[in-house]
């Protein structure tokens, strides 16, 4: 048995490292001013539709992202792990959308590659947090999900098992292929690069890549047809672009606040014997302890 | 038409906090928006759910009893608040930020064709103007998150689409009963009108969901420690603090990554909310994130090495030295002075 799995990745600013010009005026993230990298969830993800294919061979693991052109990159860094191929969703319509207008527009790629099995992705992704695109794919896709999984324990005859992480739990569910999954940070992290693979791939570009690259590696994509990634805009899907982007997001940013804890007067102490036992007494005689 | 609903989560016929929560912040914004608060339950058994939400102010209470309901799956639940909202069209819905409120909320979102903010932290009601379209709006529900990894505070709006919906998480909003002697509707639903079968499609096989063990949440003193703490050893110094003075151990995110402590005791925007009278920080730096999870407490005792450890600035009481000297001199002094 070999599965078609479709992988959802997102490459995202990384926000443990955010500067003072990370935001647009217009209150949405201005991405070109931060280190972009594969979304933490969606690497453990990948890691599971890899495991699949480890276990089943003949299996087809595909990713899809949507982002600015070098967005590429996350189906780079897809490939040398061990994934076969994926598509760039990529247009200005795209720009701004919140978590509806990003799953629609997924929707309507994931409707353009139709032969599927399974579709994995991240719960979540670290800019947003949001942890809505997995199920609103599932839905705009006719789908059924499995959200917070963290191991896929086994597939057969059209089924599928998934042990789910909850906050004080795990569940056991299964139920019918082709379901939307989306996995848990506590799942396996992503295997590494391989380097045979980063051979094999180096090289592969989208259409935009291409051209930018010159006409020095036209024979070379011409004789590799695997280094052609594919590059969809939101007329290549069929999306209507009133529902794409900003227009097709119900949500807007109506302000955005840097975060400023209000400082205190501190009183600072040394750790020595007298300066404890007078902070204990402070706090037993005011009734903040015993 | 126009009410606020609240979809209350429920474990072996008890409502959950988060719920009970937002009820409390649903009532305020139901009164100041003169509408109706109206809450969901969907499950088995639901029987005292009645006398569990109604101190709370819930006007209506709809009721979706079956056995198939329970426990928890996507799409039955999901089919049963698409109908309901469609028919009710409520102004506002809130629910848990939960495995189980973000799971249910974007795909009942993504039905309606209706905007979802998750993980608020406040919710405000105010105006909104379209300058380009010379259009206020009135009455908007401001959905406040952090975002960026909590570096920003944004607040979220849906100008157009109904109903505006956002997800809160445990402990975010106060539990507040309203009056114990108030008294709802209660609207009870034949589920086939709502869900059908081919809706259950994901058998939850096996569930294993263990009570928590722990109480910080309610806790009045927890005493939290970081990566600098150092060690799973240097921690147990921080239950014998706990346990002497009568508090709850707490962890910022880098101490359960290091395996610290529990995940369950993760203190900070991505774990619990805390706001107790005392809280003693014990090696945490102080990221924003985590700040986020105890800012509100009233007194705050930094003990860190490091003079300059961003949580200071925060602090009521700075001590500086390391915890193996600070915890126990603190232990020591605690038992002699309450002799």
């Amino acid at each position: 048995m070999s599965l078609k799995i479709i992988v959802l990745a997102k490459q995202v600013p990384d926000t443990r490292n955010v500067g003072k010009d990370a935001m647009k005026a217009d209150g949405t993230v201005n991405r070109a001013a931060l280190p972009a990298i594969f979304n933490p969830e969606d690497l453990n993800a990948l890691e599971q539709a890899l495991r699949l294919k480890d276990a089943y061979p003949g299996t087809r693991v595909t990713l899809l992202t949507m982002g600015p052109g070098r967005a590429a990159e996350i189906i780079r860094e897809g490939l040398y792990r061990g994934a076969d191929g994926g598509y760039l969703l990529t247009d200005r319509a795209f720009a701004g959308a919140d978590t509806l207008a990003t799953s629609y527009a997924l929707s309507m790629a994931i409707r353009k590659i139709k032969d599927y099995d399974l579709i994995i992705c991240g719960r979540q992704a670290i800019d947003g947090d949001t942890a809505q695109v997995g199920p609103q794919v599932a839905e705009k896709s006719g789908l059924s999900q499995i959200t917070y999984a963290e191991a896929i324990q086994k597939v057969e005859n059209g089924r599928i098992w998934v042990k789910r992480r909850l906050e004080r739990g795990v569940e056991i569910v299964e139920t019918a292929l082709p379901v939307v999954l989306t996995v848990n940070g506590s799942a396996p992290e992503c295997r590494p690069r391989n380097a045979k693979y980063v051979q094999k791939y180096k090289h592969a570009k989208t259409l935009t890549e291409r051209q930018e690259a010159g006409s020095s590696y036209a024979q070379l994509f011409s004789s590799r047809p695997y280094l052609n990634l594919q590059e969809w805009s939101a007329a290549d899907v069929n999306a209507e672009v009133a529902q794409c982007g900003l227009s097709g997001s119900p949500t807007k940013v109506k302000k955005i606040e840097n975060v400023v804890f209000q400082a205190k007067e501190s009183k600072t102490l040394e750790p020595t014997d007298s300066a404890i036992d007078e902070l204990m007494k402070e706090l037993i005689m005011n009734h903040t302890i015993g | 038409m126009d009410s606020i609903f609240v979809y209350c989560e429920t474990e072996d016929g008890i409502v959950a906090d988060v719920s009970l929560e937002l009820l409390t912040k649903g009532r305020e914004l139901a009164t100041r928006l003169k509408c109706k608060l109206e809450a969901v339950a969907i499950g088995h058994p639901l029987e005292t759910v009645g006398s569990q939400v109604f101190p709370y102010g819930v006007d209506v209470l709809h009721l979706f009893g079956d056995a198939r309901l329970s426990p928890y799956t996507s799409l039955p639940h999901a089919a049963v608040l698409v109908k309901l909202f469609r028919e009710e069209k409520p102004q506002i819905a809130l629910m848990g930020a939960t495995s189980i409120g973000r799971d249910l909320g974007p795909r009942v979102s993504s039905a309606l064709g209706s905007g979802l903010t998750a993980d608020c932290t406040s919710l405000e009601i105010g105006e909104h103007e379209e300058k380009k379209e010379n259009k206020v709006y009135k009455n908007l529900l401001y959905q406040i998150r952090p975002a960026f990894g909590g570096n920003i505070v944004a607040t979220i709006i849906n100008p157009e689409c109904r109903p505006q919906m956002a997800t809160v998480r445990e402990g975010v909003m106060k539990k507040e009963i309203l009056d114990a002697t108030c008294q709802g509707e209660i609207k009870q639903y034949d589920v086939s009108g709502y869900v059908s079968d081919t809706d259950f499609v994901v058998s939850v096989i096996d569930r294993q969901v263990e009570k928590s063990k722990t109480n910080i949440k309610g806790a009045p003193i927890i005493v939290a420690g970081g990566y600098g703490v150092g060690s799973k050893e240097n921690f147990q110094l921080l239950h014998e603090l706990a346990a002497v003075i009568g508090g709850e151990v707490g962890g910022s995110r880098a101490a359960v990554d290091a395996g610290f402590t529990e995940h369950e005791r993760q203190i900070g925007q991505t774990g619990l909310t805390v706001r107790p009278k005392l809280y003693i920080a014990c090696g945490i730096s102080g990221q924003i994130q985590h700040i986020a999870g105890m800012q509100e407490s009233s007194i705050i005792i930094s003990v860190n090495n490091d003079a300059n450890a961003p949580i200071n600035s925060i602090a009521d009481y700075v001590v500086t030295g390391t915890v193996e000297d600070v915890l126990p001199k603190m232990i020591k002094y605690y038992k002699k002075n309450t002799k």
